[in-house]
C-alpha cells in the first residue's frame, strides 16, 4: 500500500475540549497545525458533559482557590499530584473566562454574572460546607462549550482532518515522538502525519465496561496507541463510577441535579446519604456516593423488582426549576427511564464515567517517562491533555466539573508549551526512520487476511464483562487475581479478531477492530494495576483493605502513597512518588488526613 | 412482553467498492428486551451483518451522529423508539446529501453553509478581565438555538435546500446565524445581515416547516429565520 505523507509543525490528535483548546494556541500562533478526529468535533465527547466547570469566581457564595486547591487533593484521596493541582485551580478563572469572550452561553446570575452551583465534593472554607462552583450553561455544559471551542477554531481558520483515525504513534531510535500514522476513513488509505510536536486529547476508554456513560468512539485511542509505543500508563486502576446514570441504560444524569437539590433515597424512601456522609450528604465525592448506593443495593435496600438501584428525586423542585435548570436531564429521564422527573424520581445506578489515570505528563503538558534515575523526564515532541492524559489532577478519584476544567487548562498548556518550545527552537523535524508505517499496514493487512477469527464484538463484549465483573466499584483479591488471567486470555483472542467487512470505503468494521486493539491496552492496564494495589484509595476499593488508625479507609500511605506505572511489554509495573509539594514556595502543602465528608 | 422479539426491516444499501448501484435490503433481526431504541436495534443488525455502516457515537441525543431517514422521516437513530416503529421498519440515508456508503453522507455542504455564517462571536472591545456581564433575560434569548447539534436532519428535509445547497443557507445554518445575532454580546449584527441578504441564502426559506417537524432537540428555525427577516425589514426602513 502506498503512503502518503504529510507535514506540519504540529499534530494533535483528538478534537475534544482539550484537542481543541490546544488547537487554539497553535492556530493562534501561527503553527502549521493538523487536527486529526475521528468524528465531526462537535461529535466528540465533552459534547455529553452536563453539570458545569469549576472556577472559583465566587459569583454566588465567597470562594477562593485554596479552597477549590484542598477540595481537590482531598477528592483525588492525596494521590494527585499538588503542584498541577495548584496550577490548575489558579488557572481556572482564566480559562472560563475566556470561554465566556468566546461566546459560550454560560447561565447568569441576577447581576450578569456567570451562574453556578454547588456539586460534589467542592466547599467552602477546607470542607465545611458546599459552595457554588460550577460554572454552568443549563445542563448542556459540554455541549455549550465544545460548540464555543469548535466556532472559536473557524474563526482561527484550524485545520481539521475530519473522520481521519489515528492508528499509531512513530517513535525514533531515540524514544522521540515524530508524529502518528492514520487511516482517512472515507477511503481506507493510510497516511503519515510528520510533525514536530504530537499532542494527545483522545479522551478516555469507558468503554472498557460493560456498563458506562461513555460514547461508542471511547476507546482510549491515544491511551492505547502510547501504550503499544512503550509508554507507560499512570494509574489505571483509578476509574470513576458514576453514582447517577440511568438503570438499564447507563446514560447521565448530571451530579448537578443533586447540587440543584435533588436527592437519593432507598426502597423505603429514606435520604440513605446522611448516614455515609452526614456533612456533605448527596454532595459528598464521587466515589464516596457509588459506593453508598452499592452498599444499599447489597444491603437489600434497593428498589424496583429486582432491588437493584436507588431513585434519584427532584419532584420537590419547582417544575420551573427543573425546566430552567435542568431541561437535558428532564428529556434523558422521559427518552431513557420512561419517568418526568417534575412527576416521579428516575432509577439511578452508578456506572463507569471516567478515567483518572492515562498518559503521564506534567502540568506543562510534557509527556514523562522514568529514565536514568529520574521519574519524570519528558518525551521530546510528545505532549497529551484532557482524559487521556494522567497530569496527575484528578489522583485516585475526580471531582465533578473539574473534568472540563482539566482539558480547558491543560489543553491551554500543551498548546501554550509547543508555541515556546517551538519559537524556542527546541522543536525540530526529525527524520522518519523506514518503517514508520509498518506497524499499521501489518494491522490493516492482518484485518484483510485474518480467516477462522473471532467477531470484534464478541471479544469486546468478553472484555467489558470480565472488567465490569472483575473491576467495579468493590474489588475483592480472589476476583481481581481471577480477572487478570480472564483480561490476558481475552487479549489473546483480540489478535485474531476476524471482519467480513473488507470494503476501502468507510470500513465500520475495521475501525471497531482498530478500536478494540486501544481497549485491550487499557484494560489490561487497568485489571494488572488494580490487582497489584493492595489498598483502598478513592475509586479503588478492596475488601482486604481494613479501616483503621494506620491506615484510614483502608488507605496505606505508608506503602501505597504512589503512583502505578504499566508497561505494555510484559505487563511490567513500577512506581513513582506523588508530589505533595505545591508549586509555588509560599503555598502550604495539604496534609494527609482521614477522608470524610 | 416476551423478552425477544423478531423486527424487520428494509435498509438503503450501498458499497462503491462493489456495488454497481444502491439497493433496499429486506433484513430481520432478533432484538433482546433491552433494545428499546432504534440505534440498539441497528448495533444488533450490525453485530450480525458488519459491513453495515452508519455514524454513531452518544447514543443519547446531544452529539449529532446518528441522524438518518426513518419511514420516511429524518430522526436520531438514539432518540427514536423502536416501540410504535411499522415495520418493515424503512431505513435510508439523509435526503439530498451525496450517499458514501449505506447511510452515511457527505455532510461537506451542510457545513459549509454553517461555515459561511461565521458561526463564532464577534466582539472587537479589548476583553475584560471578567466576564462579559449579560442579563438573565438577555440570555435567554439564546434559549432554543445554541442547543443545536448540527445533525442535519432539518436541513435535510427542506424542500429548498435540495433544491439550491450551494446557495440556500438552510435551516441549520440560519439557526446559527440568528443565535449569534440575538447574543447581546455580538457586535457584527450589520455585516451578518449583510451576508444574508441575498435572493437564496436566507430568502429561499418558505416557512414549509419541515425543519420544525423533524428537529430531535425541539427546535424552531423557522421562528429564527422569520426574526431575521424581520431585522432585515427594520433595518431597511
Amino acid at each position: 500500500m502506498k503512503v502518503a505523507k504529510h507535514t506540519f509543525d504540529a499534530v494533535i490528535v483528538g478534537a475534544g475540549g482539550a484537542g481543541l483548546r490546544a488547537a487554539l494556541q497553535l492556530s493562534e500562533a501561527g503553527l502549521k497545525t493538523a487536527v486529526l478526529t475521528k468524528v465531526f468535533p462537535t461529535r466528540s465527547h465533552t459534547v455529553a458533559a452536563q453539570g458545569g466547570v469549576a472556577a472559583s469566581l465566587g459569583n454566588s457564595t465567597e470562594d477562593n482557590w485554596h479552597w477549590h486547591m484542598y477540595d481537590t487533593v482531598k477528592g483525588s484521596d492525596w494521590l494527585g499530584d499538588q503542584d498541577a493541582i495548584e496550577f490548575m485551580v489558579k488557572k481556572a478563572n482564566e480559562v472560563v473566562v475566556e470561554l465566556e469572550h468566546y461566546g459560550m452561553p454560560f447561565d447568569r446570575t441576577d447581576n450578569g454574572k456567570i451562574y453556578q452551583r454547588p456539586f460534589g465534593g467542592h466547599s467552602q472554607n477546607y470542607g465545611q460546607t458546599p459552595v457554588s462552583r460550577s460554572c454552568a450553561a443549563a445542563d448542556r455544559t459540554g455541549h455549550a462549550m465544545l460548540h464555543a471551542l469548535y466556532q472559536r477554531n473557524v474563526r482561527a481558520n484550524t485545520q481539521f482532518f475530519v473522520e481521519w483515525m489515528a492508528m499509531d504513534l512513530i517513535r525514533n531510535a531515540d524514544g522521540d515522538v515524530l508524529g502518528v500514522t492514520a487511516m482517512e476513513m472515507e477511503t481506507g488509505e493510510v497516511s503519515i502525519f510528520h510533525a514536530k510536536a504530537t499532542i494527545f486529547a483522545t479522551g478516555g476508554a469507558g468503554r472498557i465496561y460493560y456498563s458506562s456513560t461513555n460514547a461508542f468512539i471511547n476507546t482510549g485511542d491515544g491511551v492505547g496507541m502510547a501504550a503499544r509505543a512503550g509508554i507507560p500508563l499512570e494509574d489505571m486502576e483509578f476509574w470513576q463510577f458514576h453514582p447517577t446514570g440511568v438503570a438499564g441504560a447507563g446514560v447521565l444524569i448530571t451530579e448537578g441535579v443533586r447540587g440543584e437539590g435533588g436527592i437519593l433515597r432507598n426502597a423505603s424512601g429514606e435520604r440513605f446519604m446522611e448516614r455515609y456522609a452526614p456533612n456533605l450528604k448527596d454532595l459528598a465525592s464521587r466515589d464516596v456516593v457509588s459506593r453508598s448506593m452499592v452498599t444499599e443495593i447489597n444491603e437489600g435496600r434497593g428498589c424496583g423488582s429486582e432491588k437493584d438501584h436507588v431513585l434519584l428525586d427532584i419532584t420537590h423542585l419547582s417544575p420551573e426549576t427543573i425546566n430552567k435548570r435542568l431541561p437535558g436531564i428532564r428529556e434523558i429521564s422521559i427518552q431513557f427511564a420512561g419517568v418526568d422527573p417534575i412527576k416521579a424520581p428516575i432509577p439511578v445506578v452508578p456506572t463507569c464515567h471516567y478515567q483518572m489515570g492515562g498518559i503521564p505528563t506534567n502540568y506543562k503538558g510534557q509527556v514523562v517517562v522514568p529514565k536514568d534515575g529520574n521519574p519524570n523526564v519528558p518525551v521530546a515532541g510528545f505532549y497529551a491533555a484532557g482524559e487521556c492524559a494522567c497530569a496527575s489532577v484528578h489522583g485516585a478519584n475526580r471531582l465533578g466539573t473539574n473534568s472540563l476544567l482539566d482539558l480547558l487548562v491543560f489543553g491551554k498548556a500543551a498548546g501554550e508549551t509547543v508555541v515556546s518550545d517551538f519559537k524556542s527552537g527546541q522543536l525540530t523535524l526529525k527524520p522518519l526512520p523506514d518503517n514508520a508505517a509498518d506497524v499499521s499496514l501489518a494491522r490493516i493487512a492482518r484485518l484483510e487476511t485474518q480467516t477462522n477469527g473471532e467477531d470484534v464484538h464478541e471479544v469486546r463484549l468478553a472484555m467489558q464483562r470480565t472488567m465490569q465483573k472483575h473491576a467495579g466499584v468493590f474489588r475483592f483479591n480472589d476476583i481481581l487475581k481471577e480477572g487478570v488471567t480472564k483480561i490476558l486470555e481475552v487479549a489473546e483472542r483480540a489478535k485474531s479478531t476476524q471482519i467480513k467487512d473488507k470494503s476501502k470505503v468507510w470500513n465500520t468494521a475495521r475501525t471497531e477492530a482498530l478500536e478494540l486493539d486501544n481497549l485491550i491496552e487499557v484494560a489490561k492496564a487497568t485489571m494488572i494495576s488494580a490487582e497489584a494495589r493492595k489498598e483502598s484509595r478513592g475509586a479503588h476499593v478492596r475488601d482486604d483493605a481494613i479501616d483503621c488508625a494506620e491506615t484510614p479507609n483502608g488507605r496505606d500511605d505508608k506503602n501505597w502513597l504512589k503512583h502505578t506505572l504499566w508497561y505494555s511489554e510484559g505487563n511490567r509495573l513500577d512506581y513513582k512518588p506523588v508530589n505533595l509539594q505545591p508549586l509555588s514556595p509560599d503555598v502550604e502543602p495539604i496534609a494527609l488526613a482521614k477522608r470524610t465528608y | 412482553m416476551s423478552s425477544k422479539r423478531t423486527v424487520q426491516f428494509k435498509i438503503y444499501r450501498y458499497d462503491p467498492d462493489k456495488d454497481d448501484k444502491p439497493y433496499m435490503q429486506d433484513i430481520s433481526v432478533e432484538l433482546e428486551e433491552s433494545d428499546k431504541k432504534l440505534l440498539d436495534a441497528l448495533v444488533r443488525l450490525k453485530a450480525k451483518d458488519d459491513t453495515l455502516s452508519f455514524r454513531r457515537s452518544c447514543r443519547e441525543g446531544v452529539c449529532g451522529s446518528d441522524a438518518m431517514n426513518i419511514n420516511g422521516k429524518n430522526g436520531l437513530a438514539c432518540l427514536t423508539a423502536m416501540e410504535g416503529l411499522a415495520q418493515p421498519i424503512t431505513i435510508r440515508p439523509l435526503p439530498g446529501l451525496p450517499v458514501i456508503r449505506d447511510v452515511i453522507v457527505d455532510m461537506t455542504q451542510f457545513f459549509k453553509q454553517y461555515h459561511s455564517i461565521k458561526p463564532y462571536l464577534v466582539n472587537n472591545d479589548p476583553a475584560p478581565e471578567r466576564e462579559r456581564l449579560q442579563t438573565p433575560e438577555d440570555r435567554e434569548e439564546l434559549n432554543g438555538l445554541y442547543e443545536c447539534i448540527l445533525c442535519a436532519c432539518c436541513s435535510t428535509s427542506c424542500p429548498s435546500f435540495w433544491w439550491n445547497p450551494d446557495k440556500f443557507v438552510g435551516p441549520a445554518g440560519l439557526l446559527a446565524a440568528y443565535r449569534f445575532l440575538a447574543d447581546t454580546r455580538d457586535q457584527a449584527t450589520s455585516e451578518r445581515l449583510d451576508n444574508l441578504e441575498d435572493p437564496y441564502r436566507l430568502f429561499r426559506c418558505h416557512s414549509i416547516m419541515n425543519c420544525v417537524d423533524v428537529c430531535p432537540k425541539g427546535l424552531n428555525p423557522t421562528k429564527a429565520i422569520g426574526k431575521i427577516k424581520d431585522m432585515m425589514v427594520r433595518r431597511a426602513v
